[in-house]
């Protein structure tokens, strides 16, 4: 039977979500809204007794601030109403928790077609249908996910109660059929295109090619399959073979021109610029102490280096970017969510310990028109900060480093980076956890949440520019409290030994975690039939490929499957015996007793042809903005930090938990009154030993407007930096390469591309260089190559982007500085050389130019300066160490002492090469390799001598009277309060 | 005579009950075992599944999370839970004396739950709330808290003023009606309100992060032994995990253990008979 409960405020109290609505309709749509009351309603199936009913109500209403009826509560007047639900099918996690108070308050177990679905009415008041209409579809509800409807008062008043439930009641028969590849080039291409596999011409050639095979054709014939592959075994393919699995334009052949440099040939930027690179410095690790401290590097899910006697640490990050486009709140939650399952997933299991997170946005507060088929970005960024804050809260991880990037280039996708590091214990059950694999007669457990059409396509619809017809179930929506429970209760699991190996279901569903599995195995045998559904009515290549979320797959001996599902029943976690892994040499699927795929291993992995591309470099040149001298840059530097990308964002990161798990140590705000952005986040891994992990980041798409060389090179160079001016050993720091490319394929839509591939392959070559001099190994890495939107005939494309995370270890956090100014009459030191390279900084932004001086690295000068400040730290000679970055070295002061709430006096002269420069060059020119370090004077002479010749001056010291005064070249260039530059820095995200 | 009282705490049981999104116990675990103190972690199928009773145990832990999601409210679904599976077992440990420790979404349960405020130890009939922060959203930021000294409470004995982290989204403590926040006040249940850098406490945000009335961050029973409080002591165990410890240590005020550590010790050694 299906009963309905409403649950709304009581008089006098306050409505949050009202309120918050309200606030979002005003400033967001600028409609002079009156009134908004929220009710939340509960429409339940489920065999209950109307008193039980009655009962429910009441827990369900809080007994001080609110009030339930059961069937309609009495709204207060109002003009219209909007009644917003999910659509059938779409994860409604808080149902699903009512449903667990229904079941515990009814003391017995209720059907299993039992359900509790939510929606919520929204009552406004002063406003008109029009205005309502733009309400809900702009603001209240996501068409994608969600349903609506209005109704005036009296319309709604004259209702009948609404007990519809969003139920799919499919009575589609599943089918598998076979796909026919016979025809024209065209007639392929059109089938790539329509059934999203995003495949080229060239590998649907490929596959119709190996079904020409008379041995495959034979064994073929023996499961019962016919000569055409079936639906299921084709998207099999396209997910196997999804430039998102497989990284096509990384492991592409490419030929490389530049003007005036003889041309060379790149068998795979991957293995030249990245691997390669990584086992030169184990080796060197090797030669130098006898052992390196990569555990497991690029094969698994995530990358995995020593840490101490006890444990491993792993560490991730990913993008979620198309569907945070299409729906910034769910998308940017399976982001957080989605990288926790990888981390999660590697070697045997890793507990999760501190997300990052990071967005290149368009700057939320335009006022430009927004392209149709374009979501605003300030809906964007607020939504994607929702969607992480929520999957990151409720899992309860703390987060270490987040930032925000804005450029308007963002507007076609935003760029939302998410990642997890874990750590994992050296043995666990009296294994090493690192290491993971299915052997022959291992069950397929599946685990977590059920199958559904979301996140149908994925893996492919990320490998494509998004337009208007992006497919809307490509959108996943993340339930992080199932997710929470399954992980707790695979710890348990992990720790009892229960399983051989596990992975997780992201891109490309089943398909993609069994396919994978069972290579170590030498096959696989499943069964989509055994596959729990949230409804029926899929096919068996839905089934296969879903990327439903909050699933891993495992690999379960026989012996322990009987314990395994036993803890899972105790755990409340759903768990399915789908199959056997074999030695068959075929990835074989089953529908109840039909075949749907048989593919032999060699193919489905290797199958693949080689891309060969052409990549054509010429230099831009972009116009030198004019600078106008003038005596005082104070109002100058005023202005900068309240530019979009120096501006405080500390509104919005404070709804994210960075001290869960009780191990943080320097947290992503410090100073005084904690508002100031940290360089380096560190936390102690495990309670009871004090060392600990130090994570920082550097990502810098402006440079690349001149030289992805360059803007790779200092991206790596400011993340090594932002941690070794924590207190990071320079010696135990790895890498990780996120790459977030435009489309860099030559083609009609993209005429560009060669260019687009000449800025990657300098990117990686770049990459290669700074990772190898550092001696800082990339272990784990992503590609996204596709960020492009094309609607309404206009082309967005990205620029490109590379975001170059490092962790690192700390031996004592006790150690560890932070950037803010601690004492008066602090000694001021700059360390490193400032060039006149304004080229791509923040300062030619906020002018309109780009210019063409790009600050480069010279490793010679920034590596043994490095080593120095490391040692500085060990023996604790600094009081402060703020790497010096956008903005350049007038942030740099500004920041350290508004953290600190203290002054500066210091004269740029005494610095030979800043004395050389013109003040805008000298303030803020963003030559990479630089700190500002205050010192206690009585300690400048044992820093002296640790510091390489010449790689430092003193500038100055700190006053208590909270004014920063600069001087350079004899004028006094900067003279402003440090209340003013707070208040400028603060302003301009405040309240968006 | 050391060991005696090292002993004594090392006979202290703890119960630090786990699952369903809850995920503060390895922090709060690991502060009752600096304390001298047996913990044992169960999630609560397991204590649900076992008969054994809960007075094995001196103190129960309420932990921080998000209990099935805080879906619904924060603390409702779980509270839910241990009200038709639990309640007989709490109230046989509550009435023979054992202690109780709720911190944010622990301490969202035991409010809604009805085991705080406990009037007349009337416990089971919530008359309060914790309700959505005047400023929406979950926020984490340091707070300051002071001891109500005429407070019954036992954890929060020898306390002064502490300063712990503020993490959440609902936490603004609501009683039915003013006549119970008076009684709250005059029987000095609430052990520790929300104060501004003089001590005073305040309904000023970002000083009181809620707007609870009457600044009230944390709340006990009568018998003082149990207390549900917002604030996190279980995530200032260390001097560094303080925003800024780095300044306390130039000032040489820098202590091993944070703040937060104390009202573990407290808990621990009333249990163990060392305070009384």
């Amino acid at each position: 039977m299906t009963h309905r409960i409403e649950v709304g405020y009581r008089p006098g109290f306050p409505d949050p979500r009202g309120m918050d609505t309200l606030s979002t309709i005003r400033s967001f749509l600028s409609i002079p809204i009156r009134e908004v009351r929220c009710f939340d309603v509960y429409t339940i199936e489920a065999d209950l007794s109307e008193q039980e009913v009655i009962r429910a109500c009441d827990h369900l209403a809080d007994p001080v601030t609110q009030q339930g009826a059961v069937g309609r509560l009495a709204p207060a007047p109002f003009d219209f109403v909007v009644s917003v639900g999910y659509r059938p099918g779409v994860t409604d996690a808080v149902g699903k928790s009512a449903l667990v108070l229904l079941q515990d308050m009814a003391g017995r177990s209720l059907a299993p077609s039992s359900a509790v679905f939510t929606s919520r009415l929204t009552f406004l008041s002063g406003v008109n249908e029009q205005q309502a209409h733009r309400i809900a579809t702009e603001l209240l509800a996501n068409s994608l996910i969600e349903r609506f409807f209005i109704l005036s008062q009296s319309d709604y008043l004259a209702s009948p109660i609404d007990l519809s439930i969003p139920v799919i009641n499919s009575t589609h028969t599943p089918v598998c059929g076979a796909i026919d590849l016979s025809g024209s080039d065209q007639k392929l291409e059109r089938l790539s295109k329509e059934r999203i596999l995003s495949l080229s011409l060239e590998e649907m050639k490929a596959i119709r090619e190996a079904y020409e095979e008379p041995d495959f054709l034979r064994a073929r014939t023996v499961v019962g399959l016919g000569a055409f592959p079936t639906d299921a075994e084709l998207e099999c393919l396209a997910q196997t073979w999804s430039e998102h699995c497989k990284h096509k334009i990384f492991n592409a052949t490419i030929d490389y021109y530049e003007q005036g440099q003889e041309s060379k040939t790149i068998e795979s930027l991957f293995k030249t610029y990245i691997r390669e690179p990584t086992e030169r410095i184990r080796k060197q690790q090797e030669t130098r102490r006898g052992e390196s401290w990569l555990v497991s590097v690029f094969h698994d899910n995530a990358g995995v280096i020593a840490f101490n006697d006890d444990y491993h640490l792993v560490y991730k990050v990913e993008t979620h970017n198309s569907p945070s486009a299409l729906d910034p709140y769910g998308g940017a939650m399976t982001g957080v969510v989605g990288v926790n399952r990888d981390t999660f997933g590697t070697g045997l299991g890793a507990d999760l310990l501190v997300n990052v997170w990071g967005y290149c946005l368009a700057d939320p507060r335009t006022d430009r028109q927004i392209p149709r088929g374009l979501l605003h970005p300030r809906r964007i960024r607020d939504g994607v900060h929702r969607g992480v804050i929520d999957g990151g809260n409720q899992s309860g991880i703390p987060y270490g480093r987040g930032w925000e990037l804005f450029d308007d280039r963002f507007l076609g996708k935003p760029l939302v980076f998410c990642g997890t590091v874990g750590k994992m214990p050296v043995m666990s059950a009296g294994r090493p956890t690192h290491l993971k694999a299915a052997r022959p007669g291992d069950r397929i457990v599946m685990c977590g949440g059920r199958i559904g059409k979301d996140g149908i396509h994925g893996a492919t619809f990320s490998s494509a520019q998004l337009d208007e017809s992006s497919p809307v179930q490509a959108v996943q929506i993340g339930d992080p409290i199932t997710q929470k429970i399954m992980f707790d209760f695979l710890i348990e699991a992990r720790d009892r030994g229960l399983y051989h190996a596990i992975t997780d279901n992201g891109a490309g569903g089943l398909s993609s975690s069994v396919g994978e599995m069972c290579v170590a195995s030498g096959g696989a045998q499943l069964d989509l039939a055994k596959a729990p559904l949230k409804y029926p009515g899929l096919d068996p290549w839905e089934i296969l490929i879903s990327e439903a979320q909050e699933r891993m797959t495992l690999a379960v001996a026989p012996e322990h499957l009987e314990a395994f599902m036993d803890l899972a029943r105790h755990r409340n976690v759903e768990a399915s015996d789908l199959g056997v892994f074999t030695d068959s040499g075929y990835f074989h699927v089953k529908y109840a007793d039909d075949t749907v795929v048989y593919l032999p291993l060699a193919f489905l992995h290797d199958g693949l042809p080689a891309m060969r591309l052409t990549a054509r470099w010429q230099p831009p040149r972009h116009e030198e903005p004019l600078l106008a001298e003038r005596k005082d840059y104070s109002e100058v530097l005023v202005s900068l930090l309240g530019q979009p990308n120096l501006a405080s964002g500390e509104e919005k990161a404070r709804h994210y938990d960075h001290e869960v798990k009780g191990l943080s140590v320097i947290k992503p705000f410090v100073g005084v009154r904690g508002d100031m952005p940290s360089d380096a986040a560190v936390f102690l891994v495990s309670h009871g030993s004090f060392d600990g992990v130090v994570l920082s980041e550097g990502v810098h798409p402006h440079y690349a407007d001149i030289d992805a060389y360059w803007a790779t090179a200092a991206a790596v160079d400011e993340a090594v930096r932002k941690a070794v001016g924590t207190g990071a050993r320079l010696d135990h720091m790895a890498g990780l390469d996120n790459y977030c490319w435009p489309d860099p394929v030559q083609s009609d839509i993209t005429p560009d591309g060669q260019h687009k591939l000449a800025q990657l392959v300098r990117s990686a070559t770049a990459l290669a260089k700074a990772c190898e001099t550092y001696g800082v190994p990339c272990i784990s890495g992503k590609d996204s190559m596709k960020n492009d939107s094309m609607m309404g005939g206009v082309k967005i494309s990205i620029p490109p982007t590379l975001l170059f995370s490092v962790i690192a270890k700390i031996d004592d956090v006790t150690k560890a500085v932070s950037m803010d100014v601690k004492t008066v009459g602090a000694k001021v030191l700059l360390l490193g050389a400032t060039r006149d390279e304004l080229g791509g900084s923040e300062y030619f932004r906020m002018l309109g130019a780009v210019g063409n001086a790009v600050p480069k690295v010279y490793f010679e000068e920034t590596l043994p300066l490095y080593r120095a400040v490391q040692t500085a730290i060990e023996n604790e000679l600094l009081l402060s160490c703020h790497a010096v970055t956008r903005g350049g070295l007038a942030v740099a002061l500004a920041r350290s002492a508004m953290a600190g709430r203290l002054g500066l006096v210091l004269d740029l002269d005494e610095d030979e090469r800043l004395r050389s420069l013109t003040t805008p060059a000298a303030l803020f020119s963003e030559s990479t390799g630089r700190f500002v370090v205050t010192v206690d004077p009585s300690k400048i002479k044992q820093l002296e001598a640790i510091l390489p010749s010449g790689s430092h001056s003193l500038l100055g010291v700190t006053t208590p009277d909270a004014m920063v005064e600069v001087k350079h070249r004899g004028n006094k260039v900067l003279q402003t309060a440090v209340d003013t530059l707070v208040h400028a820095f603060q302003e301009t995200f405040h309240a968006i | 005579m050391r060991s005696d009282v090292e002993a004594r705490r090392n006979n202290v049981r703890v119960l630090v009950l786990t699952g369903f999104g809850l995920n503060c116990e390895a922090e709060t675990t690991h502060g009752f075992r600096l304390c001298g103190a047996q913990v044992e972690q169960k999630h609560l199928s397991d204590v649900l599944l076992s008969k054994r009773p809960l007075t094995d145990y001196h103190i129960i832990a309420m932990v921080g999370g998000f209990s099935f999601g805080d879906h619904i409210a924060a603390g409702v679904v779980w509270a839910n839970r241990l009200r038709y599976h639990l309640f007989d077992r709490i109230m046989r440990f509550v009435s023979e004396g054992g202690l109780m420790l709720g911190v944010c979404n622990g301490f969202q349960t035991m409010v809604k739950l009805g085991l705080l405020p406990g009037f007349d130890r009337g416990y089971g009939q919530p008359v309060a709330t914790v309700a959505a922060n005047d400023r929406l959203g979950y926020r984490n930021a340091w707070v300051r808290v002071k001891v109500d000294l005429e407070s019954p409470c036992v954890w929060t004995r020898g306390i002064d003023e502490m300063e712990l982290p503020a993490r959440h989204g609902e936490g603004k403590f609501l009683l039915q009606n003013n006549e119970l926040l008076d009684r709250l006040r005059d029987e000095h249940l609430v052990a520790l309100r929300y104060v501004d850098e003089q001590g005073k406490p305040t309904q000023r945000w970002p000083d009181n992060p809620n707007g609870s009335p009457d600044a009230v961050a944390g709340v006990c029973d009568p018998t003082g032994r149990l207390l549900g409080l917002m604030p996190h002591p279980d995530a200032y165990l260390y001097g560094i995990n303080h925003p800024h410890w780095a300044r306390k240590k130039l000032e040489g005020t820098l202590q091993r253990e944070g703040q937060g550590l104390r009202v573990f010790q407290n808990g621990v050694d009333y249990a163990a008979d060392l305070k009384n």
